[in-house]
């Protein structure tokens, strides 16, 4: 085993720093009785959330921090599982020395509910029929997702977390966090996303969503004994794909090449773009559950934080922001993280606003790592540990 | 940080802002004035400034800082959200520089305004006798590198302010390395004015 482990560790790119061999848990609530009402009137449970730790929690509770992940995440942040060589989704940005430093913060991330990695979603077993839910699953809201988070904070014993931080849909759930909860959160710092889904988004959802739809082997949603509507799943995940991209990041990464060097006049994929978008639908359909990916684009489509949800009025709150945008991110593009700061200012909220300069479109909020780094790291430092901390800059 | 070692313009907005007070610092740069004072006088600090780099470097400082043009970061803010704004040495480089300043009163019970002094001695020495365009310690550029779209003298600046019904509370002239008193328009290199709107 322990040489497994020091093979998988040089694998890994970040050997030196990575939070070593983890392990996803399972938090279970919200069982007959107790069942968790959801914003659309329904109720679900019981309620099964996976979710890992990295870091130890200090003595007053006050190092927590709750990483949110995004559409296709999971629970599965930093690190690795034994015996597999893949680093969690935020891995360059969680662990010793890193953004989200483990050797000074514990570091919580739990897959959403209608999710498909460990948590209850649509492919999980219904209870009541012994069958998995499928269509029967409720719809889900983001503020849903953050309520079955604060009970797993709740199970873990902190009162107040030092920080919640995501990006895309997890930005989503860090601005739910504040608008639900405002008194649990220190420190917010939401990337790359919104207040509220635009129509555009909407749009590229929607489409998402027909294309697992109208596959025959969605079979209404009832195809966990047949095999899941592959087809569709991979083209709504293609589509995706083209919205995390920029112009830019595919010119530099296909342009117009050729997977074979000259065209051959057919419907093949041609072009290495194609092949690429081939490659991750392929990919994605082995992982993830399509009727988890409509469910999920559902929540995202119903997200909105306007007229003053997003800050809760009556009352003092003083969280502090660290907002991230990308210049060449048109899915989630600046002007909707700067609606978000517009908000903050009208507030008088403590915040601060960064667009970083990336080529790499949506996807730069897991691959710009340095800049990133900077920016969370000393925003960490300050909520936690005040001006003190700072003087070490050289002015004393 | 010895004093002497500080800014002689920072030195004095320094002076001016009272402990625990709400501070805005318009172009705020690397953020070394608004450290100062979160550090020592424990107020509550957010700055704005374009330059990505410069807001690196106020996070790493501790400071909150937003990525903004000026000219259109203020029109969020409700009346009187801050006790001070600053905006030194960057209003000079404004092109709607009035409703700037009319803006950052609204926002502002006290606003800090410094800039170059256009009229000060050596200015008028190159204009006159050499028929160059000035280049001053505190207007280092030459014609086709300089940000500056705004050349004026502390006379032009007071006769705005009562024009504008803006209120000077404090004036401060700067010299190299000290203040200066004996005619401004003149020897200042610089100039630091704490304003209030007229009806306040």
């Amino acid at each position: 085993m322990h040489t497994r482990f020091i093979m998988t560790r040089e694998k890994n790119k970040n050997s030196t720093n990575s939070v070593g061999v983890v392990e996803t848990k399972y938090y279970t609530f919200a069982g007959p009785d107790n069942e968790l009402k959801l914003e659309s009137g329904d109720s679900l449970g019981p309620i099964t959330l996976a979710y890992e730790t990295y870091g130890s929690l200090n003595r007053d509770r006050s190092n927590a921090i709750l990483a949110c992940h995004a559409l296709s995440g999971d629970a599965h942040a930093a690190g690795v599982h034994e015996g597999q060589d893949d680093p969690g989704w935020w891995d360059d940005m969680i662990g010793p020395g890193k953004a989200f430093d483990t050797d000074r913060y514990f570091i919580i991330c739990s897959n959403v509910i209608a999710g498909c990695k460990g948590s209850t979603g649509p492919s999980s077993i219904n209870p009541a029929t012994g069958k998995p839910y499928a269509m029967d699953f409720p719809f889900i809201t983001i503020s849903d997702m953050v309520n079955a988070q604060r009970h797993l904070i709740d199970f873990l014993g902190i009162e107040r977390l030092l920080c919640v931080a995501g990006g895309s849909m997890g930005g989503m759930q860090v601005l739910q966090w504040v608008a639900s909860y405002p008194d649990r959160v220190r420190a917010a710092i939401p990337i790359a996303t919104t207040k509220k889904h635009s129509p555009q988004q909407i749009a590229f959802n929607e489409t998402a969503r027909q294309a697992i739809m109208s596959d025959p082997a969605w079979r209404d949603g009832n195809y966990y004994d047949c095999g899941q509507p592959e087809k569709g799943l991979a083209v709504a995940r293609m589509i995706g794909h083209i919205t995390f991209m920029s112009d830019q990041s595919m010119e530099a990464k296909f342009s117009r090449r050729l997977k074979k060097g000259r065209l051959n006049f057919n419907f093949d994929p041609e072009f290495e773009v194609e092949g690429y978008l081939h490659y991750r639908g392929a990919n994605f359909v082995k992982r993830f559950d399509a009727n988890s990916y409509l469910y999920l684009t559902k929540a995202l489509d119903y997200f909105d934080l306007s007229g003053g949800k997003a800050v809760p009025l009556g009352k003092k709150i003083d969280t502090r922001f660290m907002v991230i945008s990308f210049k060449s991110d048109w899915l989630y593009p600046s002007s909707q993280s700067q609606e978000i700061v517009r908000l903050l200012k009208r507030r008088n909220m403590d915040a601060t606003y960064c667009e970083l300069n990336s080529t790499y479109g949506h996807d730069a909020f897991l691959v710009e790592v340095e800049e990133q780094t900077t920016l969370i790291k000393h925003f960490l430092d300050k909520t936690h540990n005040g001006y003190m901390v700072v003087e070490y800059y050289g002015i004393s | 940080m010895a004093s002497h070692d500080i800014r002689l313009d920072h030195r004095i907005i320094y002076s001016v802002i009272d402990h625990g007070s709400r501070v805005l610092d318009l172009g705020c740069g690397e953020g070394d004035l608004l450290y100062l004072l979160a550090r020592d006088k424990q107020v509550i600090a957010q700055g704005i400034e374009m330059d990505d780099r410069a807001i690196q470097e106020c996070v790493k400082k501790g400071l909150s800082v937003f990525h903004d043009d000026i000219e259109s970061g203020l029109r969020e803010y409700p009346e009187h959200s801050f006790d001070f704004v600053i905006l030194n040495q960057s209003m000079e480089e404004v092109k709607n520089v009035d409703s700037l300043i009319q803006d950052a009163l609204r926002i502002g019970n006290r606003v800090i305004i410094g800039f170059p002094n256009f009229a000060y001695i050596k200015s008028r020495w190159m204009m006159f006798f050499k028929g160059r365009a000035p280049i001053t310690r505190s207007l280092p550029y030459s014609w086709f590198d300089t940000p500056n779209v705004r050349f004026l003298s502390v006379i032009d600046f007071r006769e705005y302010c009562s024009e504008k019904n803006i209120r000077i509370i404090e004036a401060h002239y700067l010299g190299g390395k000290s203040t200066v008193r004996f005619c401004p328009n003149l020897f200042a290199l610089n100039a630091v004015f704490v304003l209030t709107r007229g009806d306040n």
